[in-house]
């Protein structure tokens, strides 16, 4: 049996971020994000060298100053539903090949389907998320097409009633790339069944097939042609990817395919009404794929079109190849394909009811677009509410910190340095370590309070995030109170210029940098524990005693 | 009140015993519980019985394409259940034949085709497992037009069957091999399909009772499907009594068919009345609508004269019939058609040779795909996937698979107009009796043609009984007729007491086959 996985994919520990991300340096916070969300602003895994990723910029900003570009996005997200849209299977990405099957979506002889309530719901949601008409009467139809990777012969898929359409989706563009808010149209949202997957052996002389994805449920979402640039198709799919998972309706995982986007783009000259033809485009394992392809291939049609050979833009489907950093023709489109649409006659319509849906609508959490809102509301920059809202999880942290007394500011500040810095090492996400917003609020209470130093407080947040416990109990334990009594302070200042007899001799010679060479000391001395402030007070005024 | 009923095979009226005077009336079902229960006789004395008779009369009838080896040994397990006074349920003991393209999981399924040949179930289908759970004993797997594609079973990759009451005639299809099986007295009972009349004109060719129920009352969870919407299991036996015991049985809400009805279920059986019971007029008040467009042109006129003798037996029974005009009924056919070959199309597309059935040898995806159906679909099969496929075809689909939606639309309509004035419709099953095998198997539009008494019922989803009403001549051999009473959406119930009544009081007639009248006789 062979068990290596499809279309290339390399087998790896499954984490829970992309390790795409963590290789990058030059934004300190992009290992946070990278934990859940893949967003444009972090791009290019694998980076090209700087000249090629410069010139193809330049070229591409060249190219925009005479054309334009008309981006749209087919999404397909797996819902995380305990089983399969038709069956009872269960679902594990990663599987035994052949493990996770039924007769319903093996296809066997005889075999209904029977929808799992589960992806309505999700459907719902997530068609309430991006602001769609719902239709209370919808249905399933059978898309047919023959693939040795689809059981029956036909997906199960919803044709022309989708649950869901004409709605839309804001965006905030990253500052690294000008920012700015936009808002994509989304045409529809619908209900489908996955195929399964094809496993190639290495020798190419035959082929398997693992129906362990068929039948998994797949909400397609298809933009309207709003996006105009790579960044922004980028950002759509990362915005599309935190909306899902702040529904906790997907992981939106695109390595392991969990999010998967396909792209047409075409060009035309600026001013032209009518569209120029479009090209479609696959294997886009990541947002900075998607941002570089449609940046290649806007590049590539304008070459084309300036060197008079506009007709050799054909209607086709292009793959995305990441180690040669540009588009190849998969194959070309011989006119319209036939899916043979009909009712699916195996199930019943899809009726919702009003009630049905409002406790849904009620129940929906704060999605990513209105959290940024509230967080831009309560002073934050749009650095930090970039941040912070990117990851539905550190969204959350912050929320729960910030809730009863912790300063929003120093919250914030704490979440994208101290403790970022820490996930990003550990290589773990804000869920797994041991810190609980409760004790950060704590910790940032104490801070405040003058309780402890915040040197201190560095050191003791490195001991709540690693092994957990209660700031309380850690001052205790280690005697961590901060001292603010000046009279003790005093002595150990007085004790630190006895002994350094040397220095102070320099310092009242006029080497006064050396201040902070008696503070360090009287740290020191004081295990960290002295107030800096009054340290610092009472440290001036000795040093400067004529005495 | 009979005169005009023609040519009765076999009077029996000079016979006493229980067996033969009441034959069509008397639930065979019934008999063996009550026999097994009370210790009368045992279940391997009944299994033989039926057994030897299959052994013997299988060669020349060929209604299975595959028989049990264990039925002894379930009839053994039935009768140490009973010995040991274990609750053993209402089928206990029955044998029941099951049409090929139900799912078993202990025997082959092959649908009738190439394509499936040694293919088993990894599942019994939701009927098959109701009526072992109940306590049935599947006897084999029974023969079928491809598919369930046809009218006469010659359809079938494996075998032709014969009519148990002329060797030389068809026994109908598509469920031939199961309604053979019933006439011949193989099997108790037995299951077939009905998609547009599979139940139904058998029941007719062979005299035997044919019951297709209301779409949604029998989970189709398991029968291999040829046109989804339409599809429905049915049940075939010699009394109107076993079909309805058998129904019974296998009906309800299956949570693996999202078309099955939740509706509750009613007791048919405490329906049944015994005659000795009945007033003079059981049916005093009953509304029966003729459906007169079935009486008319190309209705062979012994089949009409047939009609017409079950039509006064009625009357005379107390129902008021009148005739009822269906103007959309000749628009049917041609939706039918149109509609389960677009369904058939789709549906058998998974028989692509990948995962089961038989492979073609390629190295070559197209041809792996192209070689495994051409060579495992037989050419009605591949008849009607090519006509589905054009009706579903972009530019076309208009003009036929959504035009045929809007004519089903129009059928159910008059359909229900009809029930709300009347209590059943009457029609024939069949607009002629058995034909000669081989006499239609190279006209399929003669052989289309043929299903017109039986598609519009399932374009409108309704229950149908098929009941044996009388007999016609075909050549020197007379061939019975059966007749079709329609009934109200998930009314199965007043279908089977009405029928259930014109049984036991439709004297002169036996309805078993010469073949085997000698067992039968006194």
């Amino acid at each position: 049996m062979a068990f290596t996985l499809f279309r290339g994919i390399q087998t790896r520990p499954l984490l829970p971020y992309s390790s795409a991300f963590t290789a990058r340096k030059h934004v300190i916070f992009c290992s946070m994000q990278s934990t859940q969300t893949e967003t444009s602003m972090k791009t290019k895994q694998q980076a090209p060298s700087n000249f090629t990723e410069t010139a193809r910029a330049k070229a591409v900003e060249k190219v925009l100053k005479d054309y334009e570009a008309i981006i749209g996005i087919e999404t397909h997200v797996q819902l995380s539903t305990t089983t399969k849209a038709f069956c009872s299977c269960a679902y594990n990405y990663g599987s035994q090949p052949n493990s996770c099957v039924c007769p319903v979506c093996m296809g066997l002889p005889g075999a209904l389907p029977v929808l799992n309530s589960k992806v309505i719901e999700y459907a719902v949601m997530l068609g309430l998320a991006l602001n769609c008409k719902l239709s209370l009467s919808s249905k399933f139809d059978r898309k047919q097409y023959f693939y040795p990777d689809l059981p029956k012969g036909y997906q199960i898929s919803q044709f022309d009633i989708p649950i869901a359409s004409n709605g839309f989706i804001d965006v905030d563009l990253p500052l690294e790339f000008g920012g700015g808010h936009r808002r994509f149209g989304i045409t529809r949202v619908h209900m489908e069944e996955d195929a399964g997957k094809l496993l190639h052996t290495g020798s190419g002389s035959f082929s398997q097939v693992d129906l362990n994805r068929a039948g998994v449920p797949l909400l397609e979402i298809v933009s309207e042609p709003d996006m105009r640039t790579g960044i922004e198709a980028a950002e759509y799919a990362a915005e599309l990817q935190r909306v899902v998972r702040y529904l906790g309706v997907s992981n939106g995982n695109m390595q392991e395919g969990s999010l998967r986007c396909d792209v047409n783009v075409s060009i035309r000259p600026i001013g032209q009404l009518e569209f120029g033809t479009k090209v479609e485009i696959k294997n886009l394992n990541s947002f900075s794929a998607m941002s570089r392809a449609i940046d290649f291939e806007i590049a590539r049609q304008a070459e084309l079109y300036n060197q008079g050979q506009a007709d050799e833009v054909v209607q086709e489907t292009r793959l995305w190849e990441e180690g040669a950093q540009k588009t190849v023709t998969m194959r070309k489109k011989e006119g319209l394909a036939d899916y043979r649409y009909f009712p699916e006659p195996d199930l019943p319509e899809v009726v919702l009811t009003e009630e049905y849906v409002n406790g849904i609508r009620e129940s929906l959490p704060e999605l990513p677009e209105m959290k940024r809102r509230r967080y831009e509301e309560m002073g934050l920059t749009m650095q930090d509410v970039l941040f912070l809202a990117n990851d539905v999880n550190v969204a959350e942290f912050f929320d729960a910190t910030i809730a009863k007394v912790a300063d929003i500011k120093l919250a914030a500040n704490w979440i994208m340095g101290d403790i970022a810095a820490y996930m990003k090492n550990e290589k773990l996400s804000i869920n797994e370590i041991k810190l609980s917003p409760q004790e950060l609020s704590e910790l940032i209470a104490s801070i405040k309070s003058g309780t402890i130093s915040g040197k201190i407080g560095k050191e003791i947040l490195l001991e709540l995030m690693a092994k957990g416990g209660t700031v309380k109990g850690l001052i205790e334990e280690k005697d961590l109170v901060q001292i603010v009594d000046p009279v003790e302070i005093e002595k150990i200042v007085d004790k630190v210029i006895a002994n350094n007899p040397k220095q102070l001799e320099q310092y009242r010679g006029g080497k006064t940098k050396l201040q902070g060479f008696f503070a360090g000391q009287v740290m020191k001395e004081s295990k960290g524990k002295a107030n800096p402030g009054l340290v610092n007070k009472i440290l001036i005024e000795k040093l400067n005693a004529k005495s | 009140m009979l005169s005009s009923i023609q040519n009765p095979r076999i009077f029996l009226h000079h016979c006493h015993r229980h067996y033969t005077t009441t034959i069509t009336a008397t639930s065979q079902i019934q008999t063996i519980q009550k026999s097994i229960l009370s210790r009368e006789k045992t279940t391997r004395q009944f299994a033989e019985q039926f057994l030897n008779r299959l052994h013997q009369t299988e060669p020349q009838i060929k209604s299975f394409l595959h028989i049990s080896q264990t039925v002894l040994h379930e009839a053994d397990e039935i009768d140490r259940k009973i010995e040991r006074n274990e609750h053993v349920g209402p089928l206990a003991g029955v044998l029941v034949a099951v049409k090929d393209n139900i799912c078993t999981s202990d025997m082959p399924s092959t649908a009738g085709s190439k394509l499936l040949e040694d293919y088993r179930p990894a599942y019994d289908a939701t009927a098959v497992k109701k009526m072992k759970e109940h306590g049935a004993i599947v006897v084999g797997k029974t023969n079928l037009d491809e598919f369930g594609m046809g009218s006469s079973t010659e359809g079938s990759a494996y075998q032709v069957t014969a009519n148990p009451w002329n060797l030389e005639c068809v026994p109908g299809g598509s469920s031939g091999g199961s309604a053979a099986a019933v006439a011949a007295r193989q099997c108790v009972v037995s299951l077939g399909s009905d998609t547009g009349g599979s139940v139904r004109q058998p029941a007719s060719f062979c005299g035997v009772v044919g019951l297709k129920p209301t779409y949604g009352r029998v989970s189709r969870y398991g029968l291999v499907a040829y046109a989804s919407s339409l599809d429905v299991i049915g049940c075939f036996g010699s009394s109107v009594a076993d079909a309805g015991i058998l129904l019974q049985s296998i009906c309800g809400h299956d949570k693996l068919d999202a078309t099955s009805s939740k509706r509750e279920v009613n007791d048919f059986t405490s329906q049944f009345v015994s005659k000795d019971y009945f007033e003079s007029q059981p049916l005093k008040g009953l509304r029966v609508g003729v459906i007169s467009e079935t009486l008319g042109d190309g209705v062979d006129q012994e089949v009409v004269s047939s009609i017409r003798g079950a039509i006064s037996h009625l009357e005379g029974l107390g129902c008021t019939v009148t005739e009822v005009s269906l103007p959309s009924f000749s628009l049917g056919l041609p939706a039918y058609y149109v509609l389960a070959s677009s369904e058939s199309s789709s549906n058998l597309s998974r028989y692509d040779g990948v995962r089961y059935g038989n492979q073609a040898v390629s190295d070559e995806l197209s041809s792996l795909y192209g070689g495994s159906r051409a060579n495992g679909f037989g050419p009605e099969v591949k008849r009607r996937i090519l006509m589905g496929t054009y009706a579903l075809s972009a530019g076309y689909y208009d003009a036929y698979y959504k035009r045929a939606q809007q004519v089903r639309t129009i059928v159910k309509k008059s359909f229900k107009e009809a029930l709300d004035s009347h209590d059943i419709l009457i029609s024939p099953a069949a607009p002629s009796a058995a034909y000669k095998i081989g006499e239609k198997k190279n006209d399929p539009l003669a052989m289309y043609a043929g299903d017109i008494m039986t598609v519009n019922v399932n374009l409108a989803g309704l229950p149908a009984l098929v009941l044996p009403c009388g007999f016609a001549k075909n050549g020197t051999a007379s061939l019975p007729v059966g007749f079709q009473m329609i009934g109200a959406a998930f009314d199965e119930e007043k279908l089977l007491r009405v029928g259930h009544i014109f049984e036991q009081t439709l004297q002169g007639y036996s309805f078993i086959p010469p073949l085997i009248a000698d067992e039968f006789k006194c």
